[in-house]
């Protein structure tokens, strides 16, 4: 492929025109269309290009609780925390996690305490650090939404392959689609349609969303990351709700087919099992999670290596559930940017670079 | 990224300089050195199609060509 083809995607050109599609068509509608994301790289990309500013009034984007750390319960954090407690115990995770707010502390705050709490770039960096050092029980922080789920299942199917028997996972997995019903069913929220997530689409694939567009009349446009591919993917909901169809249809076809990587899948699948799962803010949502199965329960801390967790208590005043369902803009909680800081961050949204009160301090929005 | 190197299981990709390693054992397609991958924490997948690329390319110009003949 020629170099550059790929730049095109960021072409100011594109970008323009594409804008002034979307406000062409939209000119003489009645009402205005509001459409959320639910994936926290569209929600940096959103913030980061400006998105919102090139698009007519008429056209609402909201973010929706696409960000696996901020949707994860203060609970988790808790357990987290505890375990990082716990002699002969290596902590390995994500970047994000480490700053999360949990009820009484959080691992940075155990790290300073002398916790031994290190961020991996990949699960199998946890499972080679887990191979070094035999003497320490490595706990991985399983949290993602799928095509994070299908990493760790590869890692454990790798740790059973290798009889490593100090590698574990603390599980709290997410599937997206469920909660994209449960939101779009909700009359406050007015959501005419989905920008559907780039990479969770290319592991489930884009036959995922089609009971929303089919038996809900839900438009979903399975979209890219690039600020030309957003406004293509508004602009093809746009065109949708115009013509009165809902369907499922993909921009961001360079990667994403209707199929998806059935071969991840399979992994999840041998690994994995559905279970219900608490979203931050939403609360449960029947079978919108995955747990380990009995299977691989050797690799499933909470089995292995049972913990006492203090009760849970959300961060008083803050508002990372509403931001999280779409219901406020990160400006409209009253602790944004004054008591709550990506420097010290009262909720989960201000912490991870994915998260929309994050986003929308960086960019000033 | 941009793939450089594959060692079995393994391959080395590069972005803006930058290389890494990744596991393959989860991309459902064959990758040669050239291609374009997804890459998402230590796993390659999904395999860029270009042709794709090109066609959603062409599709963004027409959709610009027609908002402008309709002025």
């Amino acid at each position: 492929m020629k170099a550059g083809v790929l730049d095109e995607f960021r072409s100011r050109e594109l970008v323009k025109g594409l804008a002034a599609e979307i406000a062409r068509l939209t000119a003489d509608r009645p009402v205005p269309m509001t459409f959320m994301e639910v994936c926290g790289t569209h929600t940096m990309s959103i913030y980061q290009y400006g998105i919102r500013s090139l698009l007519p009034s008429r056209v609402r984007l909201i973010s929706g609780p696409g960000c696996p750390v901020c949707v994860t319960p203060v609970g988790y954090v808790d357990k987290a925390v505890a375990y990082s407690r716990l002699p002969d115990v290596i902590i390995t995770t994500f970047g994000d996690m480490v700053r999360v707010p949990g009820s009484s502390s959080s691992l940075v705050q155990e790290r300073a305490r002398g916790a031994d709490v290190r961020v991996v770039y990949s699960p199998l960096d946890a499972l080679s650090l887990a191979e070094r050092n035999p003497g320490k029980r490595v706990i991985f922080l399983g949290v993602g939404f799928e095509t994070t789920t299908p990493t760790i299942a590869g890692t454990i199917l790798t740790a059973a392959d290798r009889g490593i028997a100090n590698f574990f996972v603390l599980a709290n997995h997410k599937t997206i689609p469920i909660p994209m019903q449960v939101l779009s069913a909700d009359p406050e929220l007015g959501i005419d349609g989905y920008i559907c997530p780039a990479h969770v689409s290319a592991i489930i694939g884009a036959d995922a969303y089609r009971f929303l567009a089919e038996d809900h009349g839900v438009p979903c446009v399975v979209t890219g990351f690039e600020p030309a591919d957003i406004l293509h993917g508004v602009s093809m909901l746009v065109r949708q709700i115009v013509e009165g169809r809902s369907a499922v249809e993909i921009q961001y076809s360079r990667f994403v087919t209707s199929e998806g990587n059935r071969k991840a899948r399979g992994m999840v699948e041998r690994v994995f099992t559905p279970c219900d799962a608490v979203w931050r803010g939403v609360g449960v949502i029947p079978g919108s999670g995955l747990e380990i199965s009995g299977e691989f329960a050797c690799f499933n801390v909470e089995k292995a290596l049972p913990v006492e967790v203090e009760e849970s208590r959300e961060p008083e005043g803050c508002q990372c559930g509403e931001v999280l369902k779409g219901k406020i803009a990160p400006t409209e909680c009253p602790l944004f940017g004054t008591a709550c800081t990506p420097e010290d961050p009262v909720g989960a949204c201000m912490v991870s670079s994915e998260g929309s009160c994050a986003a929308a301090y960086k960019y000033g929005q | 990224m941009q793939v450089m190197e594959i060692k079995g299981e393994t391959m080395v990709a590069e972005i803006d300089g930058v290389r890494r390693e990744a596991s393959l054992m989860m991309l459902n397609e064959e990758v040669k050195v050239g291609d374009y991958v997804l890459i998402h924490a230590g796993f390659a997948i999904s395999r860029l199609d270009e042709e794709e690329a090109l066609e959603t390319l062409d599709l963004m110009r027409e959709c610009l060509a027609l908002g402008e003949e309709r002025g």
